[in-house]
């Protein structure tokens, strides 16, 4: 198991957000999140990255209680956050936003030159405008500059936050192929995701929750063939 | 009533003197605001430790320039150690926690410098002593010097910021804490270091100012009311912003001292500050926010 959250609650000042949630991801694995707006899905995402420290239950990175630990110590263990309102170092170029993430201890020069080609490999347009800051790309290059920051850490998984929110179709067709790819490359995926249809078809199982919790869990086949439970759930 | 060009061309140098100075003191100023959102009320009290030090320094060993050393490195240290006891602790509360700390610990450095060192003032023997004629004036070549290392010592910076692979973590810390933590960069410690070459930099200019006007327990409240003056007239946190709102201050308190008398002539500064918080709250060397 890589990834296993035990009954975690999580608060916001006094108002309880995440009312025990438990799932599970496998290395490798492509697993959506999926449920309505304000049910604790980033949550969910910023407490498996430490980013908000849960008041109760447990986060087993590779079967160490991970929780409460310091976000940077977690991107170092191979957990990597794209939120979902990306956001990049505006005012770094797209070299050096890449940078951010390959500056760890134990990388090597060659490493970080293998790291650099792969994401230009993937994303041609980063390698293009590397030296440009990063807040003059468009809103669907910004997303591929975050995923691709995210690469840089060389995670075992990407928790990955409404990846194709606001962006045009075309976009949206090219974040599918690079889940398929980091999926392929052996990267976990926690997708959490608006487009119903593309959550079902880019993971092999869902987890939906509501009002701070998993209701359902499910093969993302059944659910294809299952419409009652998303309309539910998710209303669509 | 007409005032003669070399008058104000002699206020112009000694503007853009007095301006690097306060440069290199304000961008530790706002480097540390820039990345922790703290308002180091103890900064100028940095520049008084470390012209303290400078001096004790200069006095044993008789090198200038080995006094300027040591008290960047040794209040560089202090500073770290001041960050990760009193600072860290209060990260992300209310501003005015951190405010009140700064203030505390600025009373304390005072009270310290007194016990240590004594309430007499100290002089730094100046390491060049030679003077040019500028029109009617006997200009110190010093003064000229001064300029030119805290041009030297704030270019360094930059270029640290820049280039250099802890450049990256700060400027990625500045412009986004959380998700530089998330990215893998310690960002507490990057706090610590920002915090450390703000004080190394603060106890450089209290070296370099204090052949010019000499080193007190109470000199530091004036840095920090300077520099904070530049850091919000340049826009909280820019550093480049600070640099120019130096030059800028310093260059109007040295042409108001043509008309006015020198200690009058701050009040400009102070209404330079109020001008900029009330039309341009951001700062005038920022593009306006769209």
């Amino acid at each position: 198991m890589l990834l296993r959250l035990e009954d975690i609650q999580t608060y916001y000042g006094k108002s309880h957000i995440l009312h025990g949630v438990s799932l599970e991801v496998q290395p490798g694995e492509v697993v959506g999140l999926l449920g309505r707006n304000g049910v604790g899905k980033s949550t969910t995402m910023k407490t498996i990255a430490g980013i908000v420290r849960p008041a109760g239950g447990r986060v087993l990175f590779e079967g160490k209680d991970v929780a409460g630990m310091p976000p940077y110590k977690l991107a170092h263990l191979g957990i990597a956050w794209v939120p979902e309102d990306r956001r990049v170092f505006r005012l770094l170029t797209v070299l050096e936003n890449l940078r951010t993430g390959l500056e760890r201890p134990g990388v090597t020069e060659q490493r970080k030159r293998a790291l650099l080609d792969k994401v230009y490999t993937y994303f041609p347009v980063l390698g293009e405008r590397r030296e440009q800051a990063a807040g003059t790309l468009s809103g669907g290059e910004q997303q591929m500059l975050a995923i691709a920051r995210a690469m840089m850490l060389e995670p075992k998984i990407i928790l990955l936050d409404e990846p194709t929110e606001g962006l045009m179709p075309r976009m949206v067709s090219q974040i599918k192929d690079i889940v398929h790819r980091l999926c392929g490359d052996g990267v976990a995926i926690l997708l959490v995701e608006q487009n119903v249809p593309l959550t079902l078809d880019a993971t092999s199982r869902c987890y939906i929750m509501e009002k701070g919790a998993v209701q359902h869990h499910a093969p993302s086949a059944d659910l294809k063939a299952n419409h009652a439970v998303i309309r539910q759930y998710l209303g669509v | 009533m007409a005032i003669p060009l070399d008058q104000i061309l002699i206020q112009t140098v000694t503007g853009l003197v007095n301006g690097m100075v306060l440069a290199l003191v304000a961008s530790g100023l706002t480097l540390i605001f820039g990345i922790m959102d703290v308002v180091n009320f103890a900064h100028g009290d940095l520049v008084m430790l470390g012209a303290f030090v400078g001096a004790t320094t200069v006095a044993t060993t008789g090198n200038f320039w080995l006094g300027l050393l040591i008290a960047a490195v040794v209040i560089g240290v202090f500073g770290a150690l001041l960050q990760v006891t009193t600072l860290r602790p209060l990260l992300g509360r209310d501003p005015l926690t951190t405010i009140l700390a700064t203030f505390g610990i600025s009373l304390v450095l005072q009270k310290y410098a007194i016990w240590q060192w004594g309430p007499s003032a100290r002089q730094i023997v100046e390491p060049v002593s030679g003077q040019f004629p500028l029109f009617y004036l006997q200009y110190p070549w010093y003064r000229i010097l001064t300029a030119l290392l805290s041009g030297a010592i704030i270019g360094a910076l930059y270029l640290f910021l820049k280039f250099g692979k802890y450049g990256i973590w700060i400027r990625a810390t500045m412009q986004d804490r959380v998700m530089a933590t998330a990215m893998g960069i310690p960002v507490p410690l990057v706090h610590t270091g920002v915090f450390a070459i703000g004080a190394a930099m603060a106890a450089a200019s209290g070296v370099l100012f204090g052949p010019l006007g000499g080193v007190t327990q109470n000199m530091g409240f004036d840095f920090t009311l300077r520099a904070f003056i530049v850091v919000v007239v340049g826009g909280m946190g820019n550093l480049g912003g600070s640099i120019l709102a130096a030059i800028f201050i310093s260059l109007i308190e040295a042409y108001a001292s043509l008309v006015v008398s020198p200690a009058q002539s701050v009040i400009v500064s102070f209404v330079a500050l109020i001008l900029t918080l009330l039309f341009r709250p951001t700062g005038l060397f920022v593009p306006t926010p769209k």
